[in-house]
């Protein structure tokens, strides 16, 4: 069972946020995690990279925390990012729900969902995201994927 | 991936991939005749190399006006994504190509056109892989074929030349059973009379030198993937699953999920195989999409009818058409291949080899050549030509007996097509 998002959720999310969260990033450059959060970052979003494995180093330009609880309060989050099992899912999104009280979106990444965790995030007026990825969904919406023969879904008579 | 709203078939074979150009408003899709492209600065070079960004590098990998026509072929066969190549031999060979390596195998359908049989019995033995040919009737047949180094299952939707439908879900859960994919090559069908992947199919691969073009000019092939086959699950396909050590060590299914067989088609595929399709030739085959639907419903009325008539003609004593209620195929259509049973049959002379050469030669309208799927009608006499160099009884497996003239239907009148018929066969007789 996988649910679907509109082109124009999926656009309207990457275009009103600035911020990810990226729990479980890695700093190995041949990790599809790495790929998504420098793709992101070259993309101007800011990333904050968490991880207790890389825990005080730095990454896309900012430093690694070992977990949400190292983000500053004060920070504006507006998507966490969860590149983790499905099943640790709950705490994470509870952990954000309850320290960033203007936190935008849940994405998590393909082959990660959880129903109980995304309930929680809708219930507190959070748009939720699962199984996707947001580096091939800013690819395919904004015409990356278009030059490697992606079938990508759009049709459309506009200038890009 | 793609939850947009879900346009019909007539829709997407004139828009799917064809956006208005970026750089200058062109509506129709440009001829992108460029070798390579500029980086934007070192950084960009690296990321497009380590497969970090997608963007054009270099024509043998990637082009502006080839990847048009990747996409718009993937999205009428409903696939993730496509490779283009050179060839429709190309396309087997690039489908293969990921999946296989020495002491492989694939079991395959031994109703297919004769150059395919040539190319996996003997020529992809130089790769030190090898193909089982089984008859598809008998499913226990194909099912006692697969073995633990078989990777794929192979057949045709509509078998050239024998008039054959094969059973693609049958094959498909058989395929799905082994953890291997089922590769249909559609080219006689084409996506508006049947889209494989609907019936479980991983891989699609086309010679979209015949109706995809549907003019005859130019060369071209097809790999189409659905993206929904996990390559990760058994160890079966190392190129997929595995490090890459030409990309530091990447795992293409692990990095590129539903994407990967595409992007190793580019990457590794076209990088290193280099059968790439020319953007000229994109161009010719774009264009002959645009009117597909168009074209293949007046192939199929046309088949009917010159087929129907031929039936009835008493130098005649067979028609294979499975658009026809006397085909023991015929019942398959509805479920299959709902557009129609396609626009290419052959049908038996009761007079012999000597008889369907001598009607060869008489046609005025219809093209002696080797060739399918044009707007133009074609023949051949499969034995003397393109099943030339398989033994009598790959002859027979395939259809193509001595006795047997192979007719591709165009889109002309059907009235003048039957008047050829019909006084080539009483030129034959003489």
């Amino acid at each position: 069972m996988s649910e679907t998002y509109s082109d124009r959720f999926l656009m309207d999310i990457l275009e009103e946020v600035t911020t990810f969260a990226c729990v479980g990033v890695s700093g190995n450059p041949i990790r599809p995690s790495y790929f998504v959060a420098r793709f992101l970052s070259l993309r101007g979003y800011s990333i904050i990279p968490v991880n207790p494995n890389y825990f005080g180093k730095r990454l896309f330009g900012s430093e690694v925390r070992a977990d949400l609880g190292g983000i500053s309060v004060d920070t504006q989050v507006d998507v966490v990012d969860i590149f983790r099992r499905s099943e640790e899912v709950p705490s994470i999104v509870e952990q954000a729900l309850d320290r960033f009280p203007s936190l935008k979106v849940i994405w998590m990444q393909v082959g990660v969902a959880n129903q109980y965790a995304a309930t929680l995030a809708r219930d507190a007026g959070v748009k939720v995201i699962q199984n996707r990825c947001p580096k091939i969904e800013h690819q395919r919406l904004y015409g990356e994927l278009r030059m490697a023969g992606i079938n990508t879904g759009i049709v459309s008579s506009k200038l890009q | 991936m793609n939850d947009g709203p879900a346009y019909g078939f007539d829709t997407l074979q004139i828009h799917a991939g064809a956006r208005p150009d970026p750089a200058t408003g062109a509506r129709q899709t440009p001829i992108y005749q460029t070798t390579a492209y500029v980086f934007r600065d070192s950084d960009h070079a690296a990321a497009l190399f380590n497969l970090q960004e997608v963007g054009y590098i270099y024509s043998r990998l990637t082009n502006p006006t080839v990847a048009a026509l990747q996409e718009r072929i993937a999205a009428l066969e409903g696939g993730a994504g496509a490779v283009c190549c050179s060839s429709g031999h190309a396309a087997q060979i690039m489908s293969l190509f990921p999946l296989m390596g020495p002491g492989r195998n694939i079991v395959t359908s031994n109703r297919l056109y004769g150059g395919t049989v040539t190319q996996f019995s003997r020529t992809i033995q130089r790769f030190g892989w090898s193909a089982k040919f089984v008859d598809t009737e008998d499913l226990a047949s194909v099912e006692a074929a697969v073995d633990e180094h078989t990777r794929a299952i192979f057949c045709e939707t509509i078998a050239n030349p024998g008039g054959y439908i094969s059973v693609l879900d049958a094959l498909a859960a058989i395929a799905d059973k082994h953890r291997i994919p089922l590769i249909v090559d559609n080219t006689s069908a084409t996506p508006y009379l049947c889209r494989p992947i609907e019936y479980g199919a991983t891989l699609v691969v086309h010679s979209t030198t015949k109706y995809l073009t549907g003019t005859g000019t130019v060369t071209g092939g097809a790999i189409v993937d659905s993206g929904t086959f996990d390559w990760s699950e058994t160890d079966k396909f190392p190129s997929l699953s595995q490090p890459e050590q030409a990309y530091h060590g990447l795992k293409f299914h692990e990095t590129f999920g539903s994407l990967a067989f595409t992007f190793h088609g580019i990457a590794v595929g076209l990088r290193d195989l280099g059968m790439t399709m020319n953007p000229q030739g994109a161009h010719y085959t774009l264009l002959g999409i645009e009117t597909l639907s168009l074209r293949m419903k007046k192939h199929v009325e046309n088949a009917i009818k010159v087929a129907e008539w031929l039936e009835r003609h008493p130098m005649v004593t067979k028609v294979t058409y499975a658009g026809l209620p006397s085909s023991p195929y015929f019942s398959r259509i509805e479920r299959i291949c709902p557009n129609g049973a396609g626009a290419l049959f052959t049908f038996t002379m009761k007079d012999g080899y000597e008889a369907c050469v001598k009607f060869v030669d008489s046609l005025e309208i219809f093209s002696h050549l080797a060739n399918l799927g044009d707007a133009r009608s074609l023949v051949i006499h499969s034995a003397s030509t393109t099943h030339r160099q398989l033994t009598p009884e790959q002859q027979k497996a395939a259809g193509a007996e001595p006795d047997v003239v192979r007719l591709s239907i165009g889109i002309e009148d059907p009235d003048d097509l039957i008047a050829d018929i019909d006084q080539a066969l009483a030129k034959s007789a003489s």
